[in-house]
């Protein structure tokens, strides 16, 4: 009874490369892999001038779009939440026929080029639109407004909280919630009380990487929304505007939406060992 | 046995890792060594694959003129082939300092040709071989009845124009100040093609792109044209490059343009002739 325990204890004081169980050669590619990914970060860092790296990202332009994308990623990840926890509720726990169909074209945002996303929602939402009339109806002006910005970020961050609390219910299974339900709660504080405080650090983890996709949004915001400044000139539409005439700036933006991109990373990093 | 097992795991990592340092270090010692020699090297060696290609980069809004021209380049000169790269002038300008390989370089405006030349990328002088003006266009119909540059600056109209950091931009820029006309738009477009585009999908009611631009889209905008759209003219610089390994054949190409064959093809498309 001693032996398996001291080995498990060399499993956990020594390295998880050593206790993967793993064949040595799979850390070559991976290493090769985290390189690939990393070099051309560090690539970008090493030209930022960090002279006039303060003056760059605090320009008004700048600070207009930086102050754009958090609020209208904010907006769209809450829409997500919204719209996209009772869609991966749907699809991990009901059952009804067309359900795999369902599941891929929810996920159908996910492998479109975002220049397709930003064409089709024109053509759902734009002046002369699917739906275009309707809203004018209602006088809804979405055309080059915030909303458009909203509406397209939306449309591509739907996907990863879906699928990512999709998952997470698919692992915590409904043990728990037949047990509740045979202990007479209703469905409604089954959802409540047990499935949303199993499942949350999946749903906040979801919604992180909604935020990261909506804030990094750029191909259906240019086509759908248009590029102006503090309305729908979000930071990679800056970015990509800055390129123009001042590379220094762009650069020099990049880095504070990779910075904003690692903190995200790092904080749902955070919440999945927490929860484990 | 378990413990056996890890410190092989732990040597083959060790050896990995090694293996791994060594092959970046080759990696990271050739990718410099080409990037010091990517301005004639590289060149060179593709040239020697095929006979006489000349890579000509040009603005994306020649792409259609140019292509034409090319074909008459290969009738001209038997043997020798044409490959074009069309993208904006600023892009093509950033790859070109990064030591693209290219031949000739033509830019849809005198700023970024002037920075091709401070970089010591263009043999010669620049020669301009075409201009290009403004002009209003519409969804088709012209629903919102726009008839003058004023018209734009209407209450309630969606103007969609380009940013002034690039060359369309820029120009609506001037017009505004020759004409006194404030425009308040409701996108400032990175390019032309995404003006065309909202304008053509009825989103926008009206947007400024240039005359070229309008006569490739006609049956999608309806062009209106406005009569101070003549003082601010764009010009379009072609230049042959030092870094051309075949310098006679990118004169001949640079020729053709500004020649009479050249000329009309730009002429039909819509290009003014350059002053």
């Amino acid at each position: 009874m001693a032996t398996p325990t001291t080995v498990w204890a060399r499993h956990r004081k020594g390295r998880a490369a050593v206790g993967s169980g793993l064949p040595g050669w799979v850390f070559l590619p991976a290493a090769v892999g985290g390189v690939f990914i990393v070099l051309p970060l560090l690539a970008m860092l090493a030209r930022v001038q960090w002279s006039s790296f303060l003056a760059l990202i605090t320009s008004e332009s700048s600070v207009a779009a930086l102050w754009l994308s958090l609020k209208t990623s904010t907006a769209s990840t809450i829409l997500c939440v919204v719209l996209g926890a009772p869609m991966a509720l749907v699809l991990a726990r009901a059952s009804f026929p067309g359900l795999r169909l369902a599941r891929s074209v929810v996920l159908l945002p996910l492998v479109l080029p975002p220049v397709v996303g930003g064409i089709a929602l024109i053509y759902t939402y734009g002046r002369q639109g699917l739906l275009g009339n309707t809203l004018q109806f209602l006088g809804l002006k979405i055309a080059f407004s915030t909303t458009a910005v909203i509406i397209a970020q939306t449309f591509v961050a739907l996907p990863f909280l879906v699928l990512s609390l999709e998952g997470s219910l698919r692992t915590a299974g409904r043990r728990y919630e037949a047990i509740a339900a045979t202990l007479g709660a209703r469905p409604t504080t089954v959802l409540r009380r047990v499935t949303i405080p199993l499942v949350l650090p999946g749903l906040i983890s979801g919604a992180v990487l909604a935020f990261a996709r909506a804030l990094g949004e750029f191909g259906a915001t240019l086509t759908f929304a248009g590029s102006l400044q503090g309305t729908t000139r979000t930071l990679p539409l800056e970015i990509y505007l800055q390129r123009e005439t001042d590379p220094d700036a762009a650069v020099a933006l990049s880095l504070v939406l990779v910075v904003v991109a690692v903190l995200i990373v790092l904080a749902t990093r955070g919440q999945g060992d927490g929860s484990r | 046995m378990s413990r056996r097992c890890s410190t092989t795991g732990l040597r083959d990592v060790v050896a990995a890792v090694a293996g791994l340092s060594v092959a970046l270090l080759v990696v990271s010692c050739s990718s410099s060594s080409t990037t010091a020699s990517s301005s004639s090297s590289p060149a060179a060696s593709s040239s020697a694959a095929a006979e006489s290609t000349l890579t000509v980069l040009a603005a994306a809004s020649l792409t259609a003129t140019f292509t034409k021209i090319g074909t008459i380049f290969q009738k001209q000169n038997p043997g020798s082939s044409v490959t074009f790269s069309f993208a904006g002038s600023s892009d093509l300008l950033t790859q070109l300092i990064a030591g693209a390989p290219a031949d000739v370089f033509a830019s849809a405006d005198t700023k970024n040709m002037t920075k091709a030349t401070t970089a010591n990328l263009v043999s010669g002088t620049p020669v301009d071989f075409a201009s290009n003006t403004l002009t209003i266009v519409t969804p088709p119909g012209n629903s919102a009845g726009v008839t003058s540059f004023a018209d734009l600056a209407k209450p309630g109209l969606n103007v969609v124009v380009c940013a002034p950091q690039v060359p369309c931009g820029a120009a609506t820029a001037s017009v505004e100040t020759n004409t006194g006309v404030d425009l308040s738009p409701v996108s400032e477009e990175n390019s032309v093609t995404d003006v065309l585009g909202k304008v053509s999908s009825g989103q926008a009611d009206a947007g400024l792109v240039y005359v070229t631009d309008a006569k490739n889209a006609a049956g999608k905008v309806t062009e209106v044209g406005f009569s101070e759209a003549a003082a601010v003219v764009n010009l379009y610089p072609i230049a042959t490059l030092t870094a051309s390994t075949r310098p006679e054949l990118a004169a001949r190409f640079v020729d053709l343009v500004t020649g009479p064959q050249g000329q009309k093809v730009l002429a039909d498309a819509g290009f003014t002739p350059a002053p």
